[in-house]
């Protein structure tokens, strides 16, 4: 170790991180043990620069670790930029990504395989004629009345009139559930009066409002624009209010040192911060409105009001033609799912990883 | 061993005049309801001149975060005035608290635009920040893809984006490897004598505290009071095994142990 020493020797006699040593122990994280912030941490520090000490000193108490440590911790002056370009090469984390048409296949792959053996074991009672098939139609029998919606020009009308009533719905619930979301995050006396409110209204059914907004509004837009916001408007500002919740302290610090304060401190440091937990809510709350709007659809059922996928489901039921039905819930299910995997999932992830928050699995 | 030639201790600089870069003025600092109060910092006046580098050395818990706090303006205190001139301090954390939702540089910007800098101007400065922490290169690298040397030195970059006199920094590399530290010392010592920051600098580590200060004052412990402080002559560029430093950090650890003994006793 005494060879690795170039540079001006030191007077001290032992390494530092010897806790005995009451004359010696010139390093406070020794006698200010507690202070240290993980035991790992503090045991790594001490012992590197016990060991730089001990090189230092020339009189080898050697603390085990490797000789080389103690030689590039003392660099010439003019040698800063280097070591440090070195330590930085050393320690930074290389963050690479699997090829998308992978990462594709081995994500598509076993959902496809269990839909193929759910329509086996499906075609299998229908075969062997576990119900009458007019109870039970075949997957064929429920692709053909789909087929034949679509031949008629209807099929993608239906299709449209949901999710634009969804899709509304949705954004006037972001609109609100957001600006809710906030003031009961951030507004003490607000939050202890409605918060409890607003995560129990959660758990309540949309359905429930179905008949209330009837009576309000008729059989009409308004009455299924209601039900969906109420069903949307919770969880999304309840999943903003945990994604508050949630923001490390130190962030809303720092933000307030470099000024951002107010406004711009929601609006830099706020709001990015609860992120995660907001993108969580609107996914449920795009579930909730999509749940919202079938239960509408189905009840709220008027000529003049447009055929959605929810009226398209009743049709079906008030005909007793079950591929029909059936071929409607898919239709839902579909687009349900599609929307989930098409827009929320890509950004989700997109926001995750570039936080460094998604764990690659 | 070398002998004390090198260092004096200095009467507390309380009451003395001219221009500083912050003064803090007989400041106490309590938490709790009253009633069932605890007194976290008693009396504390510390004046930093401009472009002074001043060490606030204690042990874990005798309140030196608090202290930087109120300085910071982050927390008011219970009784007792602090000034800073200059205008609102930068903080450093030991933490990087930078904003993982942000490049590094655009974590610079961010503070270069809440300071008022222009759109145009912004990232031609978040560059030169970063060129200044040796981190050329790194403005569109993502927090958690920095080391953590890296991420501390963006922080610096960032703290020094807000243009302040008067640069609090608590505990920045208690959190970083031994080597880490000391390259993060000299760049430390070199960037403050770059620029006519003056540093307020707390630490538990009484070596680190004496390779940077000009002053080293040390807290005592519940309540927080200034217990001594030390003038710091050795010449820089100093490291921080030089046996100068490491006389006097025996020295003030002795007394620092005296001031932790203290509370064992009774
Ligand atoms: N917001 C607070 N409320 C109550 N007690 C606090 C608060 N902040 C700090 N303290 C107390 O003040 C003391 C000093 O804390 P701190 O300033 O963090 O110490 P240091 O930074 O020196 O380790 C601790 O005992 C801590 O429990
Ligand atoms: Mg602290």
């Amino acid at each position: 170790m005494a060879s690795t020493e170039t540079t001006t020797p030191s007077t001290t006699g032992k390494p530092d991180d010897d806790p005995t040593g009451p004359a010696t122990a010139p390093d406070a994280e020794a006698p200010a043990g507690p202070a240290a912030d993980s035991p790992a941490e503090a045991a790594a520090g001490a012992t590197a620069e016990g060991d730089t000490t001990a090189a230092a000193a020339g009189t080898a108490v050697s603390t085990g670790a490797p000789a080389t440590a103690a030689g590039e911790s003392r660099p010439a002056a003019g040698d800063l930029a280097g070591l440090e370009a070195g330590l930085d090469a050393l320690d930074s984390t290389v963050v690479s990504r699997q090829p998308w048409l992978r990462t594709l296949l081995s994500k598509a792959f076993p959902p496809l395989i269990a839909i193929a053996i759910v329509l086996g074991l499906w075609q299998l009672a229908y075969h062997f004629q576990l119900k009458p098939h007019y109870l039970l139609p075949s997957p064929l029998d429920v692709f053909r009345s789909l087929q034949q919606k679509w031949l008629e020009g209807t099929l993608l009308s239906f299709v449209w009139t949901s999710v634009s009533r969804g899709a509304l719905g949705f954004l006037a619930s972001v609109a609100i559930g957001t600006v809710l979301g906030l003031i009961v995050a951030r507004v003490k006396p607000v939050r202890a009066a409605i918060g409890p409110i607003l995560s129990g209204l959660q758990s309540l059914p949309s359905v429930a409002w179905v008949p209330a907004a009837i009576i309000w509004f008729g059989l009409s837009d308004a009455t299924i624009y209601a039900v969906v916001l109420l069903g949307a408007v919770p969880s999304i500002a309840n999943g903003l209010v945990s994604g508050v919740d949630q923001i490390s302290p130190l962030y809303l610090r720092a933000g307030r040192t470099v000024g951002a304060t107010g406004l711009a401190g929601v609006r830099h440091v706020l709001l990015p911060a609860a992120l995660p937990g907001y993108l969580a809510g609107l996914k449920q709350g795009w579930a909730f409105s999509w749940r919202s709007l079938m239960a509408a659809e189905l009840i709220v059922n008027a000529p003049d009001l447009g055929t959605g996928l929810g009226q398209l489901l009743e049709q079906g039921r008030e005909l007793q033609d079950m591929s029909w039905v059936l071929g409607a819930i898919l239709l839902i299910l579909i687009v349900g799912i599609g929307i989930e995997l098409l827009i929320f999932a890509p950004i989700e992830r997109r926001v995750l990883r570039s936080r460094g928050l998604l764990v690659k699995s | 061993m070398t002998t004390n030639t090198l260092t004096k201790p200095a009467p507390a600089a309380a009451g003395s005049t001219g221009p500083y870069a912050a003064r803090i003025q007989h400041v106490s600092k309590s938490f709790g309801r009253p009633g069932a109060q605890q007194q976290v910092l008693d009396n504390i006046s510390i004046d930093v001149t401009p472009g002074e580098f001043v060490c606030l050395l204690g042990a874990s818990g005798c309140g030196k975060s608090t202290l930087l706090s109120l300085v910071a303006g982050l927390d008011k205190p219970s009784a007792g005035t602090i000034e800073t001139p200059g205008g609102r301090p930068a903080l450093m954390f030991q933490e990087h608290a930078l904003f993982p939702w942000l490049t590094a540089g655009r974590n610079i910007e961010l503070a270069l635009r809440m300071r008022g800098v222009p759109r145009a101007e912004r990232r031609g400065e978040a560059e030169r920040l970063l060129e200044l922490v040796r981190l050329k290169g790194a403005y569109g690298k993502r927090v958690h893809e920095l080391s953590g040397g890296m991420r501390q030195r963006v922080a610096m970059a960032r703290a020094l984006a807000q243009d302040s006199q008067l640069l609090l920094m608590d505990e920045p590399f208690a959190a970083l490897d031994a080597i880490t530290r000391d390259v993060l010392h000299d760049e430390l010592t070199r960037i403050w004598h770059e620029t006519n920051l003056s540093v307020l600098f707390v630490t538990h580590n009484v070596r680190e505290a004496v390779r940077l200060g000009e002053r080293v004052v040390l807290l005592s412990s519940r309540p927080g009071r200034v217990a001594r402080e030390w003038q710091v002559d050795i010449p820089q560029p100093r490291r921080i095994e030089d046996s100068a430093v490491a006389d006097l950090s025996v020295e003030i650890t002795e007394q620092l142990r005296g001031e932790i003994r203290r509370h064992g006793q009774h």
